[in-house]
């Protein structure tokens, strides 16, 4: 298209490029004033946005492979058989740029709900600075096609996401997230380095795609670095038994950090789709006969993330059902959300199956049709979840910059006082528990319905799971917006507008995927889900036809 | 043959020791150690790689021939090492703060003072 002023081919760069030197910008722009600042951080947060939205369209509609390579015009040096993918490049694919899609959501909400809500904090110049700096982290975590690249990216938004967490640097518990962030995001950083220095030590390549094409036989090194990659990621993105920094982290931040850190939990959960999707494809995905071995490699790590996914919904709903810090709470709910999403990884994975003739000599590889299914579900539900648990950490949020409490014990009868907030948290609170017609129940029933077909048992321990987390925010509701008014509370205002204005583009978000999920799925979940699974034509983006 | 392997052995050390620090040490300092030792051992991994005994620096004007190093892994250290240090600074000034809440750097009774 021709009204932007750039040619398409830059825009991958501009996406991370744009928030980089923004962030550098701020502390200038801060010395005018802080109205300004605010306002600067907002729009370079929306023209990132609008470049991801436009560039989604494109890779949407035509399911294409947008490729940007540094310092140079071709993916590659040197051509035919000498031709070395050494440059350091972005690939950006339809799960990069959906996974983008959210990132950006949750940063522009996130952003535009510090307008009001970090008002009267000091030090925001470098709150701003850091949140476009966790922006361009997670977008280059998002976009690149190379894998030190990654970890550089990683880094960043480690670095930056930890700063923020302790950004209430008098209060004690906030600090100690913080450090408890870091040290989980520095050991994670560095064995992902690690696993990068074996591949690199290995295969020569630090190409996403040339290392998909060369990792072929599983050999004991390739299953040293999944196992290094797989524990890192999972710690950063959350997983039981890698938990326990999760809650402090997004109980401890403040509202508007806790809805990114969400997007930088999902970045490294983006990660882990990555790489047993498309850096192990060729084991993981392949149908072809010769890779027979492989089905039970795969079963065995399906079965194991499916076992994983159920431990973290469970530990999850019943953490959150006997926290009293309303925040906590939200957080313990977000980590049995992000178990939904590793459950349609794991079902994918475990339902891999060899069809056998009368003579028992193995004749095809099959992945049962609703494992297609079930990864759909996985993916839509990761777009949900960020919207849903996004929506309720900004309710608290806002409960907490009306009342300056946390505790349930101590709100009451807030829905008389602040009504735009008690309908957001109902939304928020329906969606999360997954009830018709929002949008969780739309990615929940489609989870539910291929867990089923891999174990009834673990369909009943998601729906029992989404249940607790019914019953768990019905009794938030209960004692926070209803019941008789607290008489500390007598003063409460609505919070401000930019506030509202904030949860209020979630909310109808979330009505209108709950509404039309189907317009979703087909659009953007599809293109999606084909692309993870066509790992053929990631690498052939790069190293063409190979 | 065994002279080449010596590195390698240093690396899985220093990771252990680094990860041993982080899992039984409750002073944060020294968890802080720990981390920078893990670091210390995934750099020399990645000089080891490309590195080749009598080999000189990858620079190709006026070389005086040979073999060379490899120097992808050298840029890759030097990322990491800046990024390291970031890192370490991050760690070190959330511990400062943590000593001015808590007036102890003692995991434990940290973790006592949160009731």
């Amino acid at each position: 298209m021709n009204f932007l002023p750039v040619p398409p081919e830059y825009i991958p760069v501009l996406i991370v490029a744009i928030p980089l030197f923004g962030a550098f910008l701020t502390p200038i722009i801060s010395r005018i004033n802080g109205k300004v600042r605010n306002i600067f951080a907002i729009s370079i947060l929306g023209i990132t946005g609008f470049l991801v939205f436009w560039l989604s369209t494109e890779i949407f509609t035509n399911n294409m492979i947008y490729t940007y390579v540094f310092g140079g015009d071709s993916n590659v040096i040197g051509s035919g058989n000498s031709a070395y993918a050494i440059r350091i490049l972005f690939e950006v694919d339809s799960f990069g740029i959906f996974m983008a899609i959210i990132a950006i959501i949750v940063a522009f909400i996130g952003t535009l709900y510090s307008y009001s809500y970090m008002k009267k904090e000091t030090g925001l110049d470098k709150y701003y600075t850091l949140i476009l700096l966790m922006t361009a982290g997670m977008m280059g975590m998002l976009l690149t096609g190379d894998l030190f690249n990654f970890f550089v990216f990683l880094e960043i938004t480690g670095i930056s996401s930890a700063a923020l967490v302790a950004f209430w640097i008098d209060k004690k518990y906030a600090v100690e997230a913080g450090f408890k962030y870091i040290i989980i995001s520095a050991i994670g950083a560095l064995f992902v380095l690690l696993a990068i220095a074996l591949l690199y030590g290995q295969y020569n390549a630090l190409n996403m795609s040339v290392l998909a094409n060369t990792i072929t036989n599983f050999n004991l090194i390739d299953q040293i670095i999944l196992i290094l990659l797989f524990s890192a990621l999972a710690m950063k993105a959350g997983i039981v038994p890698m938990h326990m920094w999760l809650p402090d982290a997004y109980g401890r931040a403040p509202a508007s950090i806790s809805i990114m850190l969400v997007g930088a939990t999902l970045s490294s959960l983006y990660a882990v789709f990555r790489v047993i999707f498309t850096l192990y494809g060729k084991v993981f995905l392949s149908v072809s006969i010769q890779t027979l071995e492989f089905v039970t490699t795969a079963n065995i790590l399906g079965g194991f993330i499916v076992l994983l996914a159920v431990l973290t919904m469970l530990v999850g709903v019943i953490m959150a059902l006997k926290q009293n810090n309303l925040k906590r709470l939200i957080a313990f709910a977000a980590l049995a959300e992000i178990g939904y999403m590793i459950l349609g990884l794991g079902i994918r994975l475990a339902a891999k199956s060899v069809i056998y003739d009368t003579e028992g000599t193995a004749i095809s590889i099959l992945n049962p049709a609703y494992t297609q299914a079930a990864l759909t579900g996985s993916i839509f539900h990761i777009l949900n979840d960020a919207l849903d648990v996004g929506l309720l950490f900004l309710v608290a949020g806002a409960i907490y910059y009306a009342t300056k409490e946390t505790s349930l014990d101590r709100m009451g009868g807030l829905a008389r006082n602040m009504k735009y907030t008690t309908i957001f948290f109902l939304i928020g609170l329906f969606a999360m528990s997954g009830m018709p017609p929002l949008n969780g129940f739309a990615s929940k029933i489609i989870i539910y319905e291929s867990a089923y077909q891999l174990s009834p048992l673990v369909s009943i321990i998601a729906i029992l799971s989404s249940i607790m987390l019914l019953a768990c925010f019905v009794k938030v509701f209960h004692s926070a917006f209803l019941g008789p008014k607290q008489p500390h509370l007598k003063n409460v205002k609505e919070v401000p507008k930019t506030m509202l204005v904030a949860m209020g583009l979630i909310a109808i978000l979330i009505i209108i995927i709950g509404l039309f999920p189907n317009l979703v799925i087909e659009n953007a979940v599809k293109p999606t889900v084909d692309a993870i699974l066509n790992n053929t034509a990631y690498i052939s983006a790069i190293i063409g036809g190979a | 043959m065994i002279s080449f392997g010596i590195p390698y052995l240093a690396v899985v050390g220093l990771i252990l020791i680094g990860l041993f620090a982080l899992v039984f040490k409750k002073n944060l300092i020294k968890m802080v150690i720990g981390i920078t030792i893990i670091e210390s051992g995934v750099n020399l991994f990645l000089i080891t790689l490309g590195y080749r005994e009598g080999s000189i620096a990858p620079i190709y004007t006026s070389s005086p021939g040979g073999i060379m190093s490899l120097p992808v892994p050298q840029a890759l250290t030097l990322t990491s090492i800046v990024i390291g240090v970031a890192v370490l600074a991050l760690m070190l000034s959330l511990v400062i703060h943590i000593y001015r809440h808590y007036g102890t750097l003692n995991v434990n009774k940290i973790a006592e003072g949160e009731k």
